[in-house]
């Protein structure tokens, strides 16, 4: 090892020698720059650092990415939930669900039209939404596709990270102007209950969203962490609608009509409804229901001893605050109260911690969410008798994943049911 | 800010999903006057914020036109136009069979045509077996199909189109003519299968 670090130090200082001999290195800035580009040397206090610069990027060994496996028009990509910290998603790493690509829009000529059963149709641009006095909260966006591969027999494969199965979700500072304040401006005429909101891609994504919800706590949302919202996640104006499912949340919007009935849109009829078997279909499920996943340990990551571990992971509710998370390491027999890491915000995402004393043998551990309406995370058996294994959507049943004794941890739901 | 009736309001999202309920006015969610602010200040104004800022711009009717290309499930929307199911099978293997395949069962993308028997529902999602409203279909090919060239159908081949897909569903005859008339009245064997949601959290029974 020491011998490594001599060699290197020398490999470096002989580099950095013959770049100077070649006058390539005119100023400090030249030096600092060669460095920045060096591999890290054994001992950082002996060299000088880079300068400060105008864009950060991360760690070189830091490098976190959505998993974007379908190179299609209609696709999406997944959180890495196992790499992240907190609650808040970094906004290159939110995820992407999109039914026409991702267009690209001139933000100086994009414009919200709102119209229909109003006194005073009007055109907004950016500039003039900007106006407007703004609110931010942070609200957790949730695909309710996003868990399918911890419902069905068929999909519980071992060999799924939490990414794979729960990474359409994701949490933001939204930063924008509430929905109500552009609707006052415009005049709702009585007997207004629906809106529809369209956005500018080329789907032309469109949902019917009744009004109680736009006027309670929708947002037209333009910033997210700090900066424009990214162009995955609808630049630049985006519908917002806390704790409801992420595909009613239009992004790239351009129009909003205020009418008296749903328009019955393909995504709100033929898709984003839940088949049961009774033979109905439940329509307008906008609101997901408390869930939590554990992000650590999970499959990918492995315990190379026994002894003390913290189980972590995160839970989320669209209908309040998380009041409580459980959490089983022995296959559901037993539950223990995890720790619930502040802030405990309304239809956001909580981190909870559980400090584990792993004995070295198999076992599952599971997690499961209450939120403030008393609603507890369901099994998956019973989401089944309620809903069928065939229902389309809303897959918010409790995940459990397997450490067996090698320390190798699998998801583990295929083997409780 | 404002707290709004949640009983008035679920009872809207019943109404409106009704059969025919969108063909009646529903009452206002904001009372006898029509006012939606009659009951405080939304979040995010303080309290003297101004009735209006005078912010944007005025929408002309041309500029709504324009840009008010929605279909409402009573036909609201849909425009001048028509075309037959023969018309359609022309504009279907042109533009969409390269996704949908020849008979609109085989795909690659989603499959159009096939009616489980309800014992199986809800088996494939095609538009005879899962879709409610056959307006939909203009508004949503209107809009987002054919998927690398959206919009490039005009509205007698939008109509044809969705004639033929239809009849390969049973659902009109082969000599049926689809237009702002016709289409809102083809009947659509799963509209009856849909309901509101009816989840609402606590620690009622699990729906």
């Amino acid at each position: 090892m020491e011998e490594q670090s001599k060699i290197s130090r020398r490999a470096w200082v002989a580099t950095a020698s013959g770049v100077v001999a070649a006058g390539l290195i005119k100023t400090q800035a030249d030096a600092v720059r060669l460095v920045a580009q060096e591999a890290p040397p054994p001992d950082p206090t002996k060299v000088p650092g880079r300068f400060t610069s105008e864009l950060g990027a991360r760690a070189p060994a830091e490098q976190p990415r959505r998993l974007a496996r379908a190179q299609a028009l209609s696709s999406a990509s997944q959180t890495p939930l196992q790499d992240l910290m907190g609650i808040i998603t970094p906004a290159d790493l939110h995820f992407e669900r999109h039914h026409g690509g991702v267009p690209t829009i001139a933000k100086e000529r994009h414009e919200l039209l709102v119209h229909g059963m109003v006194e005073r149709p009007m055109v907004f641009r950016m500039a003039d939404l900007a106006r407007y006095p703004q609110v931010s909260r942070i609200h957790f966006i949730e695909c309710s596709g996003n868990g399918r591969a911890a419902y069905t027999h068929d999909s519980m494969r071992p060999e799924q990270t939490v990414q794979m199965i729960d990474g359409l979700l994701s949490t933001s500072e939204w930063i924008g102007v509430p929905v109500s304040t552009i609707l006052r401006e415009v005049g709702v005429r009585p007997g207004a209950s629906w809106i529809l909101a369209e956005g500018s891609d080329s789907a032309v994504m469109s949902r019917s969203v009744p009004l109680d919800k736009v006027m309670d706590d929708a947002l037209l949302a333009f910033g997210q962490n700090g900066e424009a919202i990214r162009p995955e996640q609808g630049y630049p104006l985006r519908l917002m609608l806390p704790g409801w499912e992420g595909n009613a949340q239009v992004k790239w919007l351009r129009r909003i009509e205020v009418t008296d009935r749903p328009t019955m849109t393909r995504e709100e009829t033929s898709k984003y409804t839940d088949p049961l078997p009774d033979g109905t279909a439940r329509q307008f499920s906008f609101v997901m229901d408390a869930k939590s996943v554990i992000t650590f340990p999970s499959y990918g990551f492995a315990l190379p001893d026994r002894g003390w571990w913290e189980i972590q992971g995160l839970a989320w509710s669209g209908r309040g605050r998380i009041t409580r998370v459980e959490v089983s390491t022995d296959g559901g027999r037993s539950w223990r109260d995890a720790t619930l890491q502040g802030p405990v915000l309304p239809k956001c995402t909580v981190r909870f911690r559980h400090l584990w004393e792993w004995n070295g043998r198999d076992t599952h551990i599971l997690s499961r969410a209450t939120d403030e309406t008393g609603y507890v995370q369901p099994t998956v058996q019973q989401l089944w008798e309620v809903r069928g294994e065939q229902t389309s959507y809303h897959f918010n049943n409790q995940r459990a994943w397997k450490v067996a004794r090698s320390g190798e941890v699998t998801f583990g739901l295929g083997e409780l049911v | 800010m404002i707290r709004f009736a949640r009983a008035t309001a679920v009872a809207l999202l019943v109404a409106a999903c009704q059969p025919d309920a969108q063909d009646r006015p529903a009452s206002s969610v904001y009372g006898p006057e029509g006012s939606a602010f009659a009951a405080g200040t939304p979040e995010g104004l303080p309290a003297h914020a101004p009735a209006r800022f005078g912010f944007g711009t005025s929408a002309s009717a041309a500029r709504i036109a324009a840009w008010d290309i929605d279909v409402k499930p009573d036909g609201e929307g849909l425009p001048a136009g028509r075309g037959s199911v023969e018309q359609g099978r022309q504009v279907y293997m042109t533009h969409c069979v390269a996704c949908h395949g020849p008979t609109g069962t085989e795909g690659p993308n989603d499959r159009l045509v096939g009616a489980e028997p309800w014992g199986e529902w809800p088996g494939s999602l095609t538009v005879g077996g899962y879709w409610p409203y056959a307006t939909t279909l203009f508004d949503y090919i209107r809009k987002a199909m054919p998927q690398l060239t959206p919009g490039i159908l005009n509205p007698d081949q939008t109509y044809a189109v969705i004639a033929y897909v239809l009849h390969l569903n049973g659902l009109v005859p082969a000599d049926a003519v689809m237009d702002a008339e016709s289409l809102p009245a083809v009947a659509m064997p799963a509209r009856e299968r849909f309901v509101v949601d009816d989840r609402v959290g606590g620690t009622g029974p699990l729906r």
